[in-house]
């Protein structure tokens, strides 16, 4: 056993910052701020180079071949920089759809459950040339269904919560798409909440970063604001709430990735291998989620009424994690899983 | 990222198996827990048990008479240990698990014959004199007084939270050398006999009811210089270097021991009805996850320590984690206990439900409270992350 990170799994980390960090930078993001569509083509195209979107197919096929633990990784560097756009559902859906692995944009919608009475909201439906609907989690059997984007009908959500996900409306009824033969449905829910957990492990720790370097510039009363402990402590349980999140992300990726590893598991805990898998990525998108969130907020607070303002980029982290943890389950709905499940 | 265990790690992990199905079953029933003499010689049994296997000193290195386990055996140790419920050290803990590596790693060759051995075979069983009633989280600040007169130090001054101090041989001690206001600079680790002349020992009861811990009043003790370890004024190096020592499993057995009672709290629960409510599902829901996540944690530190040889941030982080968690947990049990929680004792629930968990989980509850104060209060282990994890400013003094 060694649960580091391999020097592949780091020079992929490094590769991908270094990709980011030329073509997506948060300050080159914030040029498209509230716009219907926050894909910047160049951003786009680095990504598609770098290999994100063939990431999971394997080599045989042009692909890189790798698995969710590299995934993970990669979603949490785009997660540090706020990469914009339908990344993470075009990323899931690269092993189905061949359109997807070529870099084509799209997106992913959950059926809502029965009796939901949240409108059906779409993220990036100017930007997508297809939609993946997946069918409500308690539907284990149906195949996910592809809508074409000219089939859909939907109005535009005039002043979406995060600048970086301009939504849609879908009316009702929803068009009856193309049913994705043989996709296993859970796998693919599985999959988009890692990925998505990932990214909110991107977001905490960029939160604890910033706010952290903020703390040791910004002084107050003749000194540092990061000397005081009411703002140490404050970045100790944010940088807690990260690594303790990273952890179960790495370690849900990996069981997801590994038959072996999860029967194991499944052994050890005396449940099914599709319980394990449940139960191992509701956890990790749990903590990944309340990570993100309350180190977007602890941020926000160390970086006082700065924090509060639009052009302090704080809020864009707090405003994507909770885009993030409404889409694959909330924190909620998991941890009623996770209780169903033992 | 790897959590395949090797053929080795599992071989390690079947053959101890094996031995602990075989060993277990013949074990006496544990003594009760103000039965320090009893509990002396119960965990003097397991130890020699162990020995005899080859199983002493897991951590240990191998010149130190230790098995000298990589940290991913070491953490399959546990696993399997606590998976059957086999004793844990006991009043072994600070031998095995303190002064032992500390004289390993400094003693000189003289001190390791003379103690280690007893040690690994549980026959001598040590204390810690660190921590005093003036000197708590501010450790450097100690004040017992060791002054030099010929080939013996002349020790005056009191200590507190020493574990075992009633059935122990040995005292870790940590006195003043140097000036009073030598802080780091002027203390010295001693060996202190505990039949000398001049201890007193007066046992604490903590807010469990029990006896853990005693305070010690040192009166004109004589403790020979060649107790010493490590050089005068030199003692909190030595300290120090026995920290070096943590591979990342720490606080594993408390981290299984919750999660067995996470499933039992959820077995009860299922058992009188509160299953079906909301809250409390969710309350379990999101702890299996946070304890999941902490098991995670800890793969990951052993693996940093197999790695660099120590863990790294991720200790620092388990604890303060693994504490809050532990102590939710051990509230949601209360909840769950309901007025049933106001006996420390069992007691039969109504309604057929039979012999109820409350005298285990009042008891878990209580000793939660310790969880962020013993080793390191949080709020310390807070500053430590801010400082050397996250390098901000230190405090202005």
């Amino acid at each position: 056993m060694d649960f580091e990170l391999s020097q592949d799994q780091r020079d992929l980390q490094d590769g991908i910052r270094a990709v980011l960090e030329g073509s997506l930078s948060l300050e080159t993001s914030r040029g498209r701020e509230g716009r219907d569509d926050v894909v910047d083509p160049k951003g786009w195209t680095a990504l598609l180079d770098a290999g994100v979107f063939g990431l999971f197919v394997p080599e045989s096929e042009g692909g890189v071949g790798l698995g969710l633990a590299e995934g993970v990784l990669v979603a949490e560097e785009m997660g540090r920089v706020l990469v914009p756009g339908p990344v993470l559902s075009t990323m899931a859906l690269a092993p189905i759809l061949d359109a997807a692995r070529d870099g084509i944009a799209h997106g992913l919608f959950e059926a809502p459950a029965r009796g939901a009475t949240a409108p059906g909201l779409v993220e990036h439906p100017d930007s997508i040339h297809a939609l993946v609907l997946l069918p409500p989690l308690e539907d284990p059997v149906t195949e996910p269904t592809l809508i074409e984007h000219g089939d859909l009908r939907y109005s535009q959500v005039l002043e979406p919560l995060d600048p970086f996900t301009p939504l849609g409306v879908l009316q009702e009824p929803y068009p009856v798409g193309v049913s994705l033969e043989g996709t296993s449905s859970p796998q693919l829910r599985q999959r988009a909440m890692v990925l998505t957990a990932g990214f909110q492990v991107g977001i905490a720790t960029a939160c604890v970063e910033q706010a952290t370097a903020y703390a040791k510039g910004r002084e107050q009363f003749g000194r540092p604001i990061g000397s005081f402990q009411a703002i140490k402590h404050l970045l100790a349980d944010a940088l807690c709430r990260s690594e303790l999140a990273r952890s179960a992300v790495y370690a849900a990726a990996v069981t997801l990735d590994d038959p072996v590893v999860a029967t194991r598991e499944a052994d050890t805990l005396g449940c099914s291998v599709t319980q394990l898998q449940w139960r191992v990525v509701a956890g990790a998108k749990i903590l990944a989620d309340e990570a993100a969130i309350t180190n977007a907020r602890t941020a926000i607070q160390v970086h006082g009424g700065m924090g509060f303002t639009w052009e302090v980029p704080m809020h864009l982290f707090l405003k994507r994690a909770r885009v993030l943890s409404s889409t694959f389950g909330t924190r909620s709905q998991l941890a009623d899983m996770v209780a169903a499940l033992i | 990222m790897d959590l395949r265990y090797s053929d080795e790690e599992e071989q390690f992990r079947s053959e101890l198996r094996t031995w602990l199905s075989g060993v277990l079953p013949n074990l006496p029933p544990k003594p009760s827990s103000t039965d320090w003499p009893g509990r002396r010689a119960y965990d003097a049994q397991w130890q020699r048990l162990l020995f005899d296997a080859g199983y002493a000193g897991v951590d240990w290195p191998v010149e130190g008479g230790g098995r000298g386990a990589s940290p991913i055996e070491q953490l399959i140790f546990k696993e399997e240990c606590e998976r059957v419920g086999a004793p844990y050290v006991g009043t072994g803990f600070v031998g095995l698990l303190h002064a032992g590596p500390t004289i390993i790693a400094e003693g000189t060759q003289a001190q390791r014959e003379t103690y280690l051995a007893p040690i690994l075979r549980g026959d001598d069983v040590w204390c810690q004199g660190f921590s005093e009633p003036s000197s708590g989280s501010d450790l450097a600040s100690l004040r017992t007084k060791a002054v030099r007169d010929g080939d013996e130090y002349v020790i005056n001054g009191s200590k507190i939270w020493t574990s075992h101090a009633e059935v122990a041989d040995y005292c870790e001690l940590l006195v003043r050398t140097g000036p009073d206001d030598s802080r780091h600079k002027g203390i010295t680790w001693l060996i202190m006999p505990m039949k000398s002349p001049g201890i007193e020992i007066r046992p604490l009861k903590t807010i469990a009811g029990s006896t853990e811990f005693a305070e010690l009043f040192l009166d004109d003790v004589r403790v020979p210089v060649a107790n010493r370890v490590g050089d005068e004024n030199d003692g909190w190096r030595v300290t120090m270097v026995t920290l070096s020592f943590e591979r990342g499993t720490g606080f594993v057995g408390e981290l299984l021991e919750s999660m067995r009672i996470l499933r039992s709290l959820t077995e009860f629960a299922k058992r009188n009805g509160s299953w079906g409510d909301p809250s409390i599902r969710r309350r379990v829901g999101t702890l299996t996850a946070s304890f999941d996540a902490l098991w995670a944690l800890t793969k990951r530190n052993v693996s940093e320590a197999a790695r660099n040889g120590v863990p790294g941030v991720g200790g620092v982080v388990f604890k303060l984690s693994f504490s809050e968690q532990g102590q939710a947990l051990s509230e949601l049990a209360m909840d769950l206990l309901d007025r049933a929680g106001l006996s420390a004792s069992g007691l039969n629930g109504g309604d057929g439900l039979g012999d109820l968990p409350n005298a285990e989980y009042v008891d878990a509850w209580m000793k939660s409270i310790s969880l962020t104060i013993a080793a390191g209060t949080s709020q310390v282990q807070r500053n430590i992350v801010a400082e050397r994890v996250l390098g901000l400013p230190k405090e202005p003094k």
